[in-house]
């Protein structure tokens, strides 16, 4: 019984470190590569939002870490131009019908939305999905509103006596991204200074 | 010797399909089904991790003892699923952008596991590779032809974004079948995927049937 257990064990223990080997190398094989394409996917995601034309430097590599008023990190990427920043990009969520929708939101220097673009939701497929670009050019209709324009009392879906619209079976997907896009801007009304700032 | 692979050829593609006759890997199946595109991604991907971990089983058969055997399974395949996983993200990043959802799901897939312990551990190295091929291959079919019907019937598209998968010398394969917003929503949510499988497991069983073999016991060849 004893040789036994003793048996069994080294046969697990030695496949754990065999497989486990053949898996560390391929992590440090891997690494650098992962690292490079995850770069590339978030300057992709960040060009959608900030067009190129505003910027010379990598709003990657330029970006400060900064706390909401719930309390969770956001990174904001910044685009600068000649070492001014001239404007920002980081990630607000609301809360949609399947769960958190995710959106990238661009802002230029003074507040006006570039563009807003949903990074990852779980909206039903068919009604609350036409927040993607590819699906409708809902979301588009947000490029160049800022707090004020319109008012912050219309900053709603059009049930709710806003200006947005929603969807035909999907109010509260929408009213989720609106209220999500509505919120960033007032973080970035209270932040603007620091956001603005040199590093 | 020959009629043997025949065998296995036939038992993973129709007669003991991984889906449709031993009812296993049922949450990809019902998870990733919503396009015929998504099907045939997730299935490619099962079959790649269980060639290889038929392969490695069969390859250590002799050397992994009863008492350890599943944690051994379980390692293989976990192992394998991960290595797929950091290659593709890495050098086929492309891809990984549209299959990378799924390979973590394979780990989470009987299939893979009911294989090794019904065929990979008793059976000779080539014959083991070649059941893991066609067994995930028979698990690709099913996949992309649930997919297809739910695609259909919900979206009313066939193969949408087929050219992410398979490179945009497949465009061709991406078709509107019926006019845009005419699509059934339900069979994109869940029950369509019950609907679907359930459906077509009948339809093979009639199938069977009809050519003169009597309803297959299900897992007859498995467990």
């Amino acid at each position: 019984m004893k040789d036994g257990t003793i048996k069994h064990a080294t046969i697990l223990g030695v496949f754990c470190l065999g497989f486990g080997l053949v898996l560390a190398v391929t992590d440090r094989l891997t690494v650098d590569a992962i690292k490079e394409r995850a770069m590339e996917d978030r300057l992709n995601s960040l060009a959608q939002v900030i067009p190129a034309g505003i910027h010379d430097n990598n709003p990657v590599t330029d970006a400060i870490d900064m706390k909401n008023e719930q309390g969770e990190e956001v990174t904001i990427y910044r685009a600068m131009k000649a070492g001014q920043v001239t404007g920002v990009a980081y990630e607000v969520h609301g809360t949609g019908y399947g769960g958190p929708v995710r959106l990238m939101l661009g802002l230029d220097a003074e507040g006006h939305i570039l563009g807003v673009r949903v990074t990852a939701h779980k909206e039903t497929p068919g009604l609350g999905d036409k927040i993607e670009e590819k699906k409708s050019g809902w979301i588009l209709k947000f490029t160049g509103l800022f707090l004020g324009n319109p008012p912050a009392d219309k900053w709603k879906v059009k049930k709710d006596g806003g200006q947005f619209d929603q969807f035909a079976g999907a109010t509260i997907t929408p009213r989720g991204v609106v209220a999500a896009v509505r919120g960033g801007l007032e973080f970035f009304a209270a932040n603007k200074t620091k956001m603005m700032g040199a590093k | 010797m020959a009629t043997d692979y025949q065998r296995i050829v036939k038992d993973g593609l129709w007669d003991n399909n991984g889906v449709l006759c031993m009812l296993l890997g049922m949450c990809p199946t019902m998870a990733m089904t919503t396009s015929a595109t998504n099907g045939l991604g997730m299935g490619l991907a099962t079959a790649v991790v269980m060639a290889a971990s038929n392969l490695l089983v069969a390859l250590f058969r002799d050397r992994i003892t009863q008492e350890v055997r599943i944690p051994v399974y379980i390692l293989i395949v976990a192992a394998m699923v991960t290595l797929v996983d950091l290659t593709m993200n890495a050098w086929m990043h492309e891809l990984y952008k549209v299959l990378g959802l799924f390979i973590a799901l394979i780990v989470s897939n009987c299939l893979p596991l009911a294989r090794l312990e019904a065929f990979a551990s008793k059976e000779p190295v080539l014959n083991s590779l070649l059941d893991g091929i066609f067994m995930g291959l028979g698990f690709t079919i099913s996949l992309t032809v649930i997919g297809a019907v739910r695609e259909i019937i919900g979206s009313g598209t066939l193969f949408a974004d087929a050219s992410l998968l398979l490179g945009p010398a497949f465009k061709f394969l991406e078709m509107r079948i019926l006019p845009e917003d005419t699509g059934v929503l339900v069979m994109i949510l869940p029950p369509g995927g019950f609907l679907v499988a359930g459906l077509l497991v009948v339809a093979k069983r009639i199938l069977d049937v009809r050519a003169g073999k009597g309803i297959q016991m299900a897992g007859a060849h498995s467990v």
